[in-house]
């Protein structure tokens, strides 16, 4: 309760916990060395700390902590996917984001909103039909909603026939959630380095090293970075945007395309939107911060790039749209854009599990739904990597489906056009 | 309340014949045109603006800028505006943001007292025990957080955008920007120059550079004139240049237009912005940077108090003091953060009007008068090391403190396009270390203050700016060595107080120790200690807390400023609304010839993509009796569709067969001329992407359609594959050449041949699957004979501008049948009795050939298409769900909807895509996805329809109606 803040009134020096001690020198050898501190690397340290008590693991970061798409995402949680692969994943991530705060002590400001995904023409009310059907056969909370609900719900919309693209009605997920997505790493890394993970931020892996390579993939001995090579048990990468990048170390080559995906902010408002609303039509989604900013974001920009550069078109095209749902925002202010490198596949489902090098297991292909994977992916990582067998939820993510022609097909479910 | 101000010249942006009465938290004040909200207020002597964001502090005007969310107001519907920016009109109600109450007597102000319970990021800290605490919790939160408030009813007003063009875009209208505007003018490059103030000049306008007052006044009359009247200068002010995009593309703003100006290169001559004095209660208004009180005396004449204390590390204060002085200010005291004699001319002038000057002593506090609405008396203190002051301190009766402690550069611009600023520690000061090609900088942007250094660096980057625009220039200009960077920042402006309220983040009310606990909470990388503290998140996004804040990082980590780095800047550089971003809304609506027939014959108009179709003709209260009499006209008599909404794409040239081969499943190099053949398109994964017919009118001629919502997808993807084959082969979309109707039905024959003389109609001579071209009613048409909808039918495609005169003949010459419009329902039904798949419905994102059983689609023999080679593979595969079609097996039972589930053992097996009921056939079927093994005729699988419950149906092969194609091939 709110008695935790009279120690800091109270108190003569601020009682400071020293949240990630910062090791000065890199260890000649670790356990598990996780390339990529973002929210799935520190998770992954998490719980393979908590629950399997293995310590001896680097988290190793190019940059700063959390500081790639974990920090440029808009914290949107749900689990209204649409195969039965991606629900049943999906719905063991937000369970366990449900009690994050107290697992780490630290408040992450989970905050369950009610989610509406819109549709505008008759062909979305099939497609959201679809979806609800399946969250439900899975003990999903979901349900299609007609226009005359979707005013109710969110009186805040247009949901006039006088728009180019009527609100016909909508996928309704009322446990539609959204997060303070630093404070997810931040609790993740606060607890893994207290259980004695090392975080090495600002360190760039550079190559991998590998015994036994000889027509096959070989086994991981080894990550070398730019202060120094260090041998290692087992390795995962978890990089988001520079996946293939990472994965070229070990020459798998993925199916992924490296896309920006670009967000952008408003300046705060006292608060007036509680749903967080997505409408693929209009390439469009949006939710109001707990400091009340409106969070935005569009569809994926047109080509792939290994770059975050902001554009004008973006941003023009997105208030377009948003002034159609909410006409009454046009002299609200942005304060502030920016984009991050999503790693999309061509199904739309993550990549996860083994890899053809012994011991190097990888964590990707999230493209613009990894933030709501945090927990889960976390959770069953640390399990691959402590008992070395692949954990049934992930099973159906491994990229061998790509050279075996069994994408899944999830392609349905994003929430926006890509 | 009286106005009070200085004579002129002071005012020079007010005209003073033009008094404007406007209404701020309730009360009626008067200011003239020319005044911002801020500088008319403050002629007032409102120096209160706001509350601050989290602890309800008084707030006033800081830089009189838009630097700081001090001077954020409402105005009506608009949140967050910048009051010392935004101008007085008559009648502006102006209120102040988050308080509650009224701004004097604000209710939360008392969260100020409570301050010590509140440490940085305290939310993260509790209120999250028991589980489900944080849901109470957030509601009293989020209300406290936010600053301006949204009105559901506001209307969207006007915006609108233009292009611009320059060889040489200069942003800023300083002395650097006008010099650069003039050399690359003179050297003949087109110029636009920026300007976000009403007037050029920048500093010239309002600092003082002499002590007699004189120099800023002469170069800018000589810089200004000449600009004004230059050929090749088109000068924009009040428009702000809001971001850096790439290839030189420049949002600049101006009222409610938004230019996008793309140059082939660009000055940036931004300035810099001053930066504040930390020590306790540096926000209380009447604290003000010397800028400010400069340029509300300059520019608003209004005397910013009467009796002041200068706090300053460099000339700037001194000028101000002076300026101060003959404004009939008393200045009771410069403390100069320095402990040598600097800045000597300007500061024996201070000196000579009797003015105390204290060196090596800065500010450590100011008093706040009563009610914490504005200064009592400051106290300074000599400085005895690193932010510390001795403890004995003289106290100054005062109602103003100015503080002139440094600069850092205006660089947005120039992080958005990639350059680099480094910490320059002998000058204590961030400059400019690269640059991108192409772009230039000039002024204080770079960390040049000495005027003449200014002006050279200007023509410099002006005559490198019109080189690179490919303009023939002289010798390059020369820039005076001694740029003065020296002696403008003070390298440790921060005097933290035992007892706090020395803030860094006036936006986000952060004091120094909130930045010290974030770094020792483990959050010492700069991104992180802006992460969890917040600072320089808010809307002035660290224009005054970056420098103060990464200097305390650095310190705190025993790193350098340079180790320590800095937050990323991003665009926009300042406030733009959604509004100026949207502009007027161009979402076309296309609409087809026949689309005002159609709203004539009172059809119910549907969005389909872009266009607009009849989704049936009559009221919406008998929308099923409608649809059931269109069904029954076409099967029955006759009927005419509008399918002018298909993608229409011409293939020519040698190579159009061997383009279709590869794009398509079929095989089309033996197709003969004046034949018609389906195409169905698969990506490269082998999953159903779009269909349509290929008509060949000559051995290099084909007239290809696709559906409506594909027609552009089709197009790009022929233009992106033939980039990669390089054919013989030229393509074209036609979509919106051409108007098309279906006309269907047993006597569409009969129809036909009354205005369509010169094409033998008869069965043998125009079979189905055939295409003629021929004269309809005078029209020149391509007609094709298809039957989507399984009766006799031609598609017939006119000119875009004959299908008006194709539709009315159509319905004259089927009068006597008694022909009918028939819209997209009654199509759907019609193709689902034939058991026609549409893609998109009957098909999703990964519904490959095998699984949608059209296998008959595909040409075997073919050595490839796009897709073949995955589809091969899926064959070897096998299936993991088939497309059947079905009927129910209890016609009694309610029909399923689309996309009901199918549900095998407990588990989803598939759903259904495409539901009606025949009213020919007089049941429900319908098309579903289900288990391979459920996919024989006869077979019965269950349903779950709404409310969970499950109903049995039966597999039925298509089609349902008319099983051997008779009535179509007629």
């Amino acid at each position: 309760m709110v008695f935790a803040l009279l120690k800091y009134g109270l108190s003569k020096h601020y009682p400071a916990k020293h949240q990630f001690p910062r090791p000065r020198e890199l260890k000649k050898s670790y356990d598990v060395v996780i390339i990529g501190g973002g929210g799935h690397g520190l998770a992954t340290a998490f719980y393979l700390a908590r629950d399997w008590g293995i310590t001896n693991v680097a988290v190793l970061d190019k940059g700063y902590l959390a500081g790639g798409n974990t920090a440029r995402n808009t914290a949107i949680i749900r689990s209204n996917y649409l195969t039965p692969e991606g629900v049943r994943f999906y719905d063991e991530s937000v369970r366990l984001y449900q009690d994050l705060s107290n697992d780490f002590d630290l408040n992450i400001l989970y905050s369950e909103r009610g989610h509406l995904t819109l549709a505008h023409t008759d062909s979305a009310i099939r497609t959201m039909r679809w979806r609800a059907e399946v969250n439900k056969h899975f003990g999903i909370n979901s349900e299609l909603v007609l226009v005359d609900d979707v005013k109710r719900l969110c009186p805040q919309l247009d949901c006039s026939d006088t728009v180019r693209y009527p609100v016909l009605g909508a996928l309704y997920h009322a446990p539609g959630s959204i997060a303070r997505h630093d404070a997810v790493a931040w609790g993740y890394g606060a607890g893994a380095a207290m259980r004695g993970v090392e975080i090495h931020q600002r360190t760039e892996v550079i190559g991998i090293e590998r015994e036994g390579v000889n027509g096959t993939g070989g086994k991981v001995t080894g990550v070398v970075t730019n202060r120094g090579t260090i041998k290692c048990g087992k390795v995962i990468q978890a990089v988001a945007g520079a996946t293939t990048r990472v994965a070229d170390m070990i020459g798998l080559k993925l199916p992924i395309r490296t896309i920006p995906l670009q967000a952008c902010v408003s300046q705060p408002l006292k608060p007036f939107l509680d749903k967080i609303i997505v409408s693929g039509s209009l390439h469009v989604y949006i939710s109001q911060s707990s400091r009340g900013e409106l969070v935005m974001g569009g569809s994926t920009d047109p080509y792939a790039l290994y770059g975050t550069r902001s554009t004008l078109d973006f941003k023009e095209g997105l208030m377009m749209h948003m002034l159609e749902l909410f006409p009454y925002l046009a002299e609200v202010k942005l304060l502030r854009q920016w984009a991050g490198m999503t790693d999309m596949t061509p199904d739309f489902a993550p990549i996860m599990g083994e890899t053809h090098v012994q011991n190097y297991y990888i964590d990707a292909g999230w493209g613009t739904w990894g933030f709501k994977a945090t927990p889960v992916c976390g959770k069953r990582n640390a399990e691959m990597l402590a008992t070395g067998q692949v954990p049934d939820l992930i099973k159906p993510f491994t990229y061998r489906r790509f050279p075996e022609f069994r994408q899944l097909g999830e392609k349905g479910a994003a929430s926006v056009g890509h | 309340m009286t106005m009070s101000r200085l004579p002129a010249p002071a005012g020079t942006l007010l005209d003073r014949a033009k008094p404007i009465t406007f209404r701020f938290d309730g009360q009626a004040y008067t200011g003239y045109e020319g005044d911002t909200i801020a500088s008319a207020l403050a002629a007032n002597g409102v120096t209160m603006l706001s509350r601050s964001f989290k602890y309800h502090r008084p707030r006033g005007l800081l830089s009189a800028a838009g630097h700081d969310a001090n001077s954020l107001v409402q105005i009506g519907a608009e949140p967050s505006v910048q009051a010392d920016r935004r101008r007085v009109v008559a009648g502006l109600d102006v209120q102040p943001q988050n308080v509650f109450g009224s701004l004097t007597r604000d209710y939360a102000r008392a969260i100020d007292g409570l301050g010590r319970f509140l440490p940085v990021g305290f939310y993260y800290k509790t209120f999250f025990r028991p589980k489900g605490t944080w849901k109470h919790w957030e509601k009293l939160i989020r209300a406290l957080a936010g600053l301006g408030k949204v009105d559901l009813e506001a209307h969207h007003g006007y915006y609108d955008k233009q292009y611009l063009f320059a060889d040489v875009a200069v942003v800023g209208g300083g002395a650097a920007g006008l010099s650069a505007a003039l050399e690359a003018a003179d050297a003949g490059a087109e110029v636009v120059l920026i300007e976000e103030n009403p007037t050029l000049g920048g500093a010239l306008g309002y600092a003082r550079f002499d002590a007699a007052g004189q120099e800023a006044a002469r170069v800018r009359e000589g810089l200004v004139g000449r600009v004004t009247g230059h050929a090749n200068i088109t000068v924009l002010t009040d428009a702000t240049c809001n971001g850096w995009f790439a290839d030189h593309y420049l949002p600049v703003i101006r009222g409610n237009r938004l230019y996008k100006l793309r140059a082939r290169s660009v000055v940036v001559a931004t300035g810099s912005y001053e930066q504040p004095m930390v020590f306790r209660n540096n926000d209380l208004p009447g604290v003000m940077y010397a800028s400010a009180a400069q340029r509300l005396m300059r520019h608003y004449a209004v005397r910013p108090g009467n009796r002041a204390v200068v706090a300053t590390a460099n000339g700037d204060g001194y000028g101000a003091a002076l300026d101060l002085i003959e404004a009939g200010v008393e200045v009771a005291c410069v403390a100069d953060l320095r402990p040598e004699r600097s800045d000597g001319a300007l500061a024996d002038a201070v000196a000579d009007h009797g003015v105390p000057i204290v060196r090596g002593a800065a500010v450590t506090e100011a008093i706040a008068a009563k009610g914490h609405v504005g200064v009592e008396a400051a106290r300074v203190a000599r400085i005895t090391g690193q932010g510390q002051t001795a403890a004995v301190d003289d106290r100054f009766a005062c109602d103003l403190i100015v503080t002139a402690v440094g600069y850092n550069p205006t660089a947005n611009l120039i992080h958005h396009a990639g350059g680099r600023l480094a910490y320059n520690d002998e000058a204590s000061m961030f400059e400019v270390v690269w640059l991108p090609e192409t772009i230039h900088a000039a002024g204080s942007v770079t960390g040049t203050f000495a005027l003449e250094a200014v002006l050279g660096e200007g023509r410099r980057a002006g005559w490198s700016a019109a080189r690179d625009a490919g303009r023939t220039v002289g010798a390059a200009p020369a820039v005076p060595n001694d740029r003065g960077m020296r002696g403008i920042n003070h390298p440790w402006p921060i005097f933290p107080h035992p007892k706090g309220r020395d803030f860094i983040d006036f936006d986000e009310d952060l004091q120094v120790h909130d930045i010290l606990d974030a770094i020792q909470e483990g959050y010492d990388d700069v991104e992180l200690m802006k992460r969890f503290s917040t600072c320089g998140m808010g809307p002035s996004q660290g224009r005054h807390s970056s420098l103060n804040s990464v200097r305390l990082t650095a310190r705190a980590n025993g790193r350098t400023v340079n180790e320590t780095g800095t937050t990323t800047s991003r665009p926009p550089y300042t406030q733009e609304t959604f509004g100026v971003l949207a502009g007027r809304s161009f979402e076309p609506d296309r609409l087809t010839p026949m689309h005002h027939h159609h709203v004539a014959a009172g059809a119910k108009m549907m969005v389909a993509g872009q266009w607009y179709r009849p989704q049936y003709y009559g009221s919406e209260s008998s929308r099923d009796d409608n649809v059931r009499r269109e069904v029954m006209a076409v099967r029955e008599r006759v009927g005419l569709i509008d399918v002018s909404t298909l993608g229409g794409l011409e293939v020519c040239g040698p190579d159009a067969a061997e383009l279709l081969n590869r794009i398509y499943t079929f095989t089309y190099t033996k197709q003969p001329v004046g034949r018609a053949r389906y195409v169905l398109m698969t990506d490269q994964n082998g999953v159903i992407v779009d269909d349509g017919v290929a008509c060949r009118f000559h051995d290099h001629h084909f007239y290809v359609t696709a559906t409506t919502s594909g027609a552009a997808a089709v197009y790009q993807h022929m233009l992106f594959w033939n980039a990669q084959w390089r054919l013989k082969v030229n393509i074209t979309n036609v979509t919106a050449s051409w108007a098309a109707v279906n006309l269907a039905g047993p006597k569409a024959r009969d129809v036909l041949a009354r205005v369509c003389k010169d094409v033998d109609l008869s069965t043998e001579a125009f079979p189905y699957m055939e295409v003629r071209q021929g004269t309809i009613a005078g029209v020149p048409a391509r007609i094709i004979r298809i039957g989507f909808v399984g009766e006799l039918g031609y598609e017939i495609h006119v000119p875009a501008s004959q299908g008006e005169a194709l539709w009315d003949a159509l319905m004259d010459a089927g009068k006597a049948d008694g022909i009918v419009p028939f819209g997209i329902e009654a199509q759907r039904l019609l193709r689902l009795e034939k058991g026609h798949v549409i893609i998109g419905q009957d098909t999703d994102g990964v519904t490959n050939v095998f699984e949608a059983d059209m296998a008959w689609a595909i040409a075997r023999k073919k050595p490839y298409f796009v897709g073949k080679r995955t589809l091969d593979i899926h064959e070897r595969n096998g299936l993991t769900r088939k497309l059947v079609g079905f009927s129910l097996k209890n016609p009694a039972d309610p029909a399923p909807e689309e996309s009901h589930l199918v549900i095998h053992d407990g588990a989803i097996v598939g759903r259904t895509t495409s539901v009606g009921r025949s009213h020919v056939l007089g049941k429900v079927i319908g098309l579903a996805y289900v288990a391979p093994d459920q996919a024989t005729p006869g077979t019965a699988f269950h349903i779950r329809i709404g409310g969970g419950r499950m109903i049995e149906a039966v597999v039925e092969k298509p089609p349902f109606y008319d099983a051997g194609n008779k009535r179509q091939e007629l």
